[in-house]
């Protein structure tokens, strides 16, 4: 098994006609996933790369494909509105690529998705990865824009705030000849849907995953919250990575930001929560898979 | 001159629901993603917003000038004002007990006759700022707000945030005004009063008022104060603001003896993302509050921020950038900057980006770490080395690629005839550029 996607989840693109949306559609479809339609108002009829019918509404979409995931590639001002006509349609998973989307939209859309049965990986992420069988992890599931060959099926599930740095954890597994169960990219954003801990839970579920990888950065207390459920309830061995312990303050005038996390969302109280729930700590990226297969 | 909106003694403007939380614009506006960026405003413009959604501000003019400050002054008095206080308007805390850099005490003076408030305007206007929060270096004072002076009675902390950890608007309080808010929230929480506000129904009259007994206001006062809150997590939802901090916010005695809670200081910054639904907000930035090499970068799509030691980053991704830097200090040395190119690194970019971390005299080697993921790591290579020649780089250039088509690449890097270091791993890159940097 996986989490959240498989190799046969079928999904769609919303915002398939636009450039970037259209070019990791098509490397979805390279990679031999089941994208199955496209979502653009106004261009329903046409078709995307002469095989992926395109809709005018998601709903549509899901109608005529049995579509159950999507992608967002939709630009930031229509975003929210994107998310939320997926939410509509009773996707069970929304992945929201789109970069840039304003705080208060995605308040909005918290309160929405909180009330629905919809999960939401994201915004401002790289998406979600289950590896396939094939050459370079071909045939697997991959919605958003992580580049799929660096994967491999195999035990070990990866969750992180930061793109590139997940491509590090997936590559070091791969090159260490491990591979992955599911990757996936809960965005940076201060607001994002799925959390470290929603994600952590579901690994700690799923009976192929051996093994985690989470990396987080500073600000916030997500990695303290997912660290102090781990200690007492994750059965799995956890190696940890925290970015931006020499990072420069936050550009804010005033103090109130660090009040409310009450002096908690440094990369060291990330990492002493980390130590104190039994989840291995690596000291620079380079060591992030090594940490986690001494442990197991 | 743009005249702030004098609000004092008029009556309560209705509080309005800010229900188009999903404004659309009309046609697709020109984009770029940032890394939840603000945009700070000065303390006037601050004001002018908080007034324009119904918050209390005392009566005041910005000035650009000397003039503009004088012609301010003559007006306040003129209209009947005993006493003015004159405040330099800079991106920085601190300002009433700064020092500026010729000797002259406090960035914000009161003044009770045009004489004294024009000699002050003077001793400030164009000087050199130094406080707590502006380095050494300090800050040019270019702007003045003249406002007029309060009987104050009592002074509160107010500020509207963002609780990542509820993913809801929170407004938090304290009687500790004036105070450092750290300190207070860190030996004496109990002294906080905070309020979670749900975003779709704004903050609600009760709230309020339980804010303001909570801070000790009684009689009409509760009313009052619980309005001036609603108005101000309305200027923080209308604005798309990230932060927004009253220290402090007053009780004043009226001229008539009665008392009334007003906005004396304002902070504020604003979602860079949601600038596009806020074009009168945009026209408000400041640019030369801003480092001139981080406002460069911008125009590349270069997400910089400078630092003090004399490794510089080149990097692609946020938490990636990030950790290189962790790891340079990890082996003992100092990164000179964050830089992020983004998901993409095109020679445009790169070659800008060394001509910015070119133009930090204290850089003695540059890092560059690149996981080409989608992007094939030749092409980073080839712009690399273009960049490289093209600037006629003479440092230190430590590289590590990896990721697709990175044998190629590595290729190119050691054909090119640079006196390029190349790594494998992030961690030997780290360890080569602390010691390229001796």
């Amino acid at each position: 098994m996986s989490i959240l996607v498989t190799p046969t989840t079928k999904f769609l693109v919303q915002g398939i006609t636009g450039g970037f949306g259209g070019r990791h559609a098509q490397l979805s479809l390279d990679y031999g996933s089941q994208l199955v339609a496209g979502v653009t108002p106004g261009k329903g009829g046409q078709t995307f790369a002469d095989t992926v019918p395109i809709f005018d509404s998601v709903a549509e979409a899901v109608s005529e494909t049995g579509a159950t995931a999507s992608a967002v590639f939709v630009p930031p001002p229509f975003a929210a509105d994107a998310i939320l006509e997926g939410i509509d349609a009773g996707l069970d998973l929304v992945v929201a690529i789109t970069e840039g989307i304003p705080v208060r939209d995605m308040l909005s859309v918290k309160k929405v998705l909180d009330a629905s049965s919809t999960k939401l990986i994201g915004p401002n992420c790289p998406g979600i990865v289950t590896p396939g069988t094939g050459e370079n992890s071909h045939g697997g599931c991959r919605i958003g824009i992580a580049p799929g060959y660096i994967h491999k099926k195999g035990n070990i599930g990866v969750v992180s705030r930061s793109g590139t740095l997940t491509y590090e954890a997936v590559w070091q597994i791969t090159s260490a000849g491990k591979g992955q169960s599911t990757c996936v990219g809960i965005g940076g954003d201060p607001i994002p849907g799925m959390t470290h801990l929603d994600v952590l839970k579901m690994f700690n579920e799923d009976p192929e995953t051996e093994g985690i990888i989470m990396i987080g950065e500073i600000g916030g207390t997500a990695e303290e919250e997912a660290a102090a459920w781990a200690k007492d309830n994750c059965s799995k061995p956890i190696a940890g990575f925290i970015a931006g312990a020499t990072a420069p303050p936050g550009r804010r005038m005033g103090h109130a930001g660090a009040i409310v996390s009450g002096g908690k969302g440094t990369a060291d109280a990330k990492k002493a929560a980390f130590r104190d729930a039994g989840i291995g700590v690596a000291e620079t990226p380079s060591e992030m898979a090594d940490t986690l297969l001494k442990m197991m | 001159m743009p005249a702030m909106k004098e609000n004092l003694g008029l009556p309560w403007p209705s509080v309005k629901k800010h229900t188009k939380f999903l404004d659309r614009p009309e046609s697709l506006p020109q984009y770029k993603g940032s890394h939840f960026l603000s945009m700070n405003l000065h303390e006037y413009q601050a004001k002018e917003l908080m007034a324009r959604h119904g918050v209390q501000v005392p009566p005041g003019h910005p000035a650009t000038s000397i003039d503009e400050a004088n012609e301010a002054i003559q007006q306040l008095f003129d209209t009947g004002h005993k006493s003015v206080v004159v405040k330099s308007q800079i991106h920085a805390g601190g300002r009433g007990k700064g020092t500026f850099k010729d000797g002259f005490k406090g960035g914000v003076h009161l003044a009770d006759c045009p004489e004294d408030a024009n000699a002050k305007a003077e001793a400030m206007f164009g000087n050199i700022l130094v406080t707590k929060q502006t380095g050494e270096v300090g800050k040019q004072v270019n702007r003045l707000l003249i406002t007029s002076a309060q009987k104050i009675k009592n002074e509160y902390y107010v500020a509207v945030l963002l609780d990542r950890s509820k993913g809801r608007p929170i407004i938090m309080a304290s009687a500790e005004g004036g105070m450092n808010i750290e300190e207070v929230a860190e030996e004496s929480p109990e002294k906080i009063f905070k309020e979670t506000i749900d975003p779709d129904l704004g903050l609600q009259a009760y709230q309020g008022r339980k804010i303001a007994i909570a801070l000790g206001l009684r009689g009409k006062l509760i009313n009052q104060c619980g309005r001036l809150l609603q108005c101000l997590y309305d200027t923080w939802a209308g604005c798309d603001a990230s932060m927004l901090e009253v220290n402090p916010m007053a009780l004043i005695e009226n001229e008539d003896g009665t008392e009334s809670v007003v906005a004396l200081d304002a902070k504020m910054s604003i979602d860079s993302n949601a600038m596009f639904r806020h074009p009168d907000i945009k026209a408000m930035r400041d640019i030369s509050e801003e480092d001139a090499l981080e406002v460069e970068a911008g125009k590349h799509d270069l997400n910089y921020i400078k630092l003090e030691g004399n490794i510089a980053c080149l990097v692609n991704g946020a938490g990636l950038a990030m950790s290189t830097m962790d790891a340079i200090k990890h082996y003992g040395g100092d990164p000179a900057n964050f830089l992020d190119v983004g998901g993409g690194a095109t020679q445009e970019q790169v070659k800008a980006a060394f001509e910015i971390i070119l133009s930090d005299p204290a850089v003695k080697a540059i890092l560059i770490n690149i996981f080409g993921g989608i992007m094939n790591c030749n092409t980073i290579a080839q712009g690399v080395v273009a960049a490289a020649k093209e600037t006629d780089l003479k440092l230190p250039l430590i590289v590590r690629l990896e990721g697709n088509n990175v044998e190629a690449g590595r290729k190119t890097l050691a054909d090119s005839g640079l006196p390029l270091i190349t790594a494998e791993s992030m961690a030997e890159a780290a360890q080569k550029s602390v010691e390229a940097a001796k």
